[in-house]
């Protein structure tokens, strides 16, 4: 049925659809929360997938000499992990997961500005996440380049076979689904905006939200027409990515890095903005300097873009003072949004619950990957540590501080409004401290053995290496982080079978999704507060407190012109 | 089934302040994409004359030029049947917004047959062309479905 969607002014009868169950509500539902749910879920299974591959890994490389998986099956098994958890977990899982269900709540909209198109943007990344699976089954087994493909090892000579075309194609299709999220976005956030919900009004999520489907705009469609290509070397024999027709084979790494930098940051911005979320209403103050992180996530966002071939800096073939400046100057912004951060912490009520635990371990284990990514960006650096588990270990911590603890810190914090229950306090601790130390023990000998000098994507090591001690203790903890996924699934299980109701507005939050009802009704408000701040919900439950200032602005409530 | 939820009564006459301020901050957000890679465009060409690279940047110029200058100049016509928006007013009240919103379909059944039909066309693209018959067939049918599903304004 087509609802026309009214503004609610005064709360009315709620229309009763024909209610719909079971397997043909999930497959014809366009609305926002369910296709943002399915994201969730989707995702985090891909991230328990990837996960076992993994711990796969960790074991392979637990011992010298080790026979646990042979060499070809250690290949896939890398090239997997690496494109399920950049491009099947972290991805869908903040950009299309948390984005689908918060923003339109966010800005006060009744649904994404197309619900059809969103929901189609998920049918294409469940078939091309089954297709990226799927690849194992077929003779050869699955893609063994590496998740950047780099040309000429995916050529059809190097890597013959099907699984590689799979590892291709469910790629476009992943592709096409986050490029439609990020023009479904854009629109929502121009066009859907509850009265009085100016830009300088939205959360500094949906702000991160925005900026992060620019940046997938302008990243995606290169790699989705590099695919193109590469597909058209593999089959038609264009030789656009091998020299022997006249082909250049570094494009491939112009064109997969002009997506990938980028990518990483459509990876990290959404979970900047979870954090910059959870960390006010945890701190009980305003965030810190509101404008100050809008223009820092977009001065980091066109940064990022303008630094790609800083991945190439030992082809020889880059300029490299131009890269290596511009990777420097991103430290600039992501520093005004770690001060921003800790500015707003300071000095606050600090309730230490467990999103906002994730949210300092977030802050921690990224500031650590940072500093890491400052060394690489310098060429000598580079030129001694490129390719060796030093870079291993600095885009984990990058990736698991945004992906994984910043992803942990939206679901805890987003939780009850999913779905209408709490979880339990204690395991969430729990699973927050065992993932942290384990993850300490995981990564930092990784940056030792790598200034060792052993090289990523190898199967094997031999004994009198000196690779062993470090080896093992990076993969107790990689198990650490493992078994810590089993306490979240437990206390998933706990919540789901002894249901605690949680309440519209458990956290006293000040955005508009805490307005509503949690799970939040169709087409999602009753009725919207005035919106006169960016804590809208916020001056509705506390109309009798004098409004708190941000530390540092000056009168600036009201007044974002 | 078709229904049309009641429009309700009509709303009241605006009473936002007419300082017309529409897709300002959007149109921005663009045009500033198109002004820094510009900036980064020009350096890079002239320090590196590397070619994939400047095309690439170039193009980023364009991605946020075109959508940028369509903002700007939309929110540039002032007055006439522009109506301010509520939501770009600092005091506006709930009721400046009331009324239709938009159309939103509450389920479809074709997202989910084209998210199929594409996938068997690009699975066609590894496992031989017979699919592709397959997957084309689908491409089409379901586009007549969304198609006519939204005139006829029902669902599947």
């Amino acid at each position: 049925m087509t609802l026309v969607a009214e503004r609610p002014v005064v709360a009315h009868e709620e229309h009763h659809e024909e209610h719909r169950s079971g397997i043909l509500y999930w497959l014809t539902s366009t609305d926002h929360k369910v296709i943002g749910k399915n994201y969730l879920y989707t995702s985090v299974f891909f991230f328990l997938v990837g996960g076992l591959m993994a711990m796969f890994i960790r074991v392979q490389l637990f011992s010298p000499n080790n026979t646990f998986v042979s060499q070809d099956t250690f290949n896939q098994l890398f090239t997997m992990h690496g494109t399920i958890m950049l491009l099947l977990f972290a991805g869908p899982f903040a950009f299309a997961g948390f984005a689908n269900y918060i923003v339109p709540l966010q800005v006060g909209a009744p649904d994404m500005a197309f619900p059809r198109l969103n929901a189609l943007s998920y049918w294409l990344f469940l078939s091309g996440g089954l297709i990226m699976l799927s690849s194992f089954l077929v003779a050869g087994g699955a893609a063994d380049f590496g998740w950047t493909a780099y040309a000429p090892l995916s050529n059809s000579l190097y890597t013959p076979g099907a699984g590689a075309d799979l590892w291709i194609v469910s790629l476009f299709l992943t592709g096409f689904s986050a490029i439609f999220s990020g023009i479904n976005l854009v629109v929502t956030t121009y066009g859907l905006r509850a009265p009085g919900m100016t830009m300088f009004r939205m959360p500094i999520f949906t702000w991160n939200m925005l900026v992060t489907a620019i940046l997938i705009l302008i990243a995606f469609p290169v790699f989705t027409s590099a695919l193109v290509m590469l597909y058209f070397d593999r089959h038609f024999h264009t030789h656009i990515f091998e020299t022997n027709g006249g082909g250049v084979p570094i494009l491939w790494q112009h064109l997969f890095w002009f997506f990938g930098h980028p990518e990483v940051y459509i990876l990290a911005l959404p979970y900047f903005g979870i954090v910059s979320e959870v960390i006010p209403v945890f701190a009980r103050k305003p965030i810190f300097g509101y404008k100050g992180i809008v223009f820092a996530t977009l001065a980091i966002a066109g940064l990022s873009t303008g630094v790609w071939a800083h991945h190439m800096f030992t082809t020889g073939a880059v300029l490299l003072p131009f890269f290596s400046g511009m990777t420097m100057l991103i430290a600039v912004p992501t520093g005004i949004k770690f001060f921003a951060w800790i500015g707003t912490m300071w000095r606050g009520s600090i309730v230490f619950s467990t999103p906002m635990l994730f949210a300092v371990g977030f802050l921690v284990v990224f500031l650590a990957g940072g500093l890491s990514g400052i060394i690489l960006a310098a060429p000598p650096l580079d030129f001694y540590t490129n390719n060796s588990y030093f870079v291993i270990a600095h885009f984990h911590e990058v990736l698991m501080g945004t992906a994984v603890f910043g992803g942990f810190c939206g679901w805890y914090f987003w939780y009850p409004k999913f779905t209408g229950r709490m979880f339990n306090e204690r395991l969430g601790w729990a699973h927050f401290w065992v993932m942290f130390f384990g993850f300490w023990f995981q990564t930092v000998p990784q940056y030792l053995v790598g200034l060792h000098g052993m090289p990523r994507r190898i199967a094997i090591y031999q004994a009198s290496d000196g690779f062993t001690t470090l080896n093992r203790i990076s993969s107790v903890g990689a198990w650490l982080v493992g078994f810590s996924f089993v306490i979240f699934l437990v206390n998933m299980w706990v919540s789901w079978r002894r249901p605690v109701p949680a309440g519209g507005n458990p956290w006293d939050g000040y955005s508009l999704e805490w307005a509503t009802t949690s799970p939040p009704s169709h087409h999602n408000f009753e009725r919207i507060p005035p919106i006169r701040s960016e804590r809208p919900v916020w001056d509705m439950n506390h109309a009798d407190i004098e409004d708190i200032q941000p530390h540092g602005s000056h009168g600036s409530q009201g007044s974002h012109k | 089934m078709t229904a049309e939820v009641d429009p309700g009564p009509a709303p009241e006459p605006r009473t936002v302040p007419r300082v017309y301020k529409g897709y300002r901050i959007e149109a921005l957000v663009f045009l500033g994409t198109a002004f820094f890679f510009a900036i980064v465009l020009g350096v890079y060409w002239f320090t590196s004359y590397e070619h994939a690279g400047s095309v690439m940047l170039l193009m980023t110029v364009f991605l946020g030029l075109i959508p940028g200058s369509y903002l700007f100049w939309w929110g540039m016509k002032r007055g006439g049947d522009m109506p301010a928006r509520a939501e770009d007013s600092d005091e506006a009240e709930l009721e400046d917004g009331a009324g239709t919103v938009g159309a939103f379909p509450s389920s479809s059944i074709w997202p989910f047959c084209m998210g199929v039909s594409a996938a068997v066309v690009c699975l066609a693209l590894v496992f031989g062309a017979w699919l592709g018959i397959l997957g084309g067939a689908g491409v089409v049918a379901t586009l007549i479905g969304y198609t006519m599903e939204s005139r006829r304004g029902g669902y599947i």
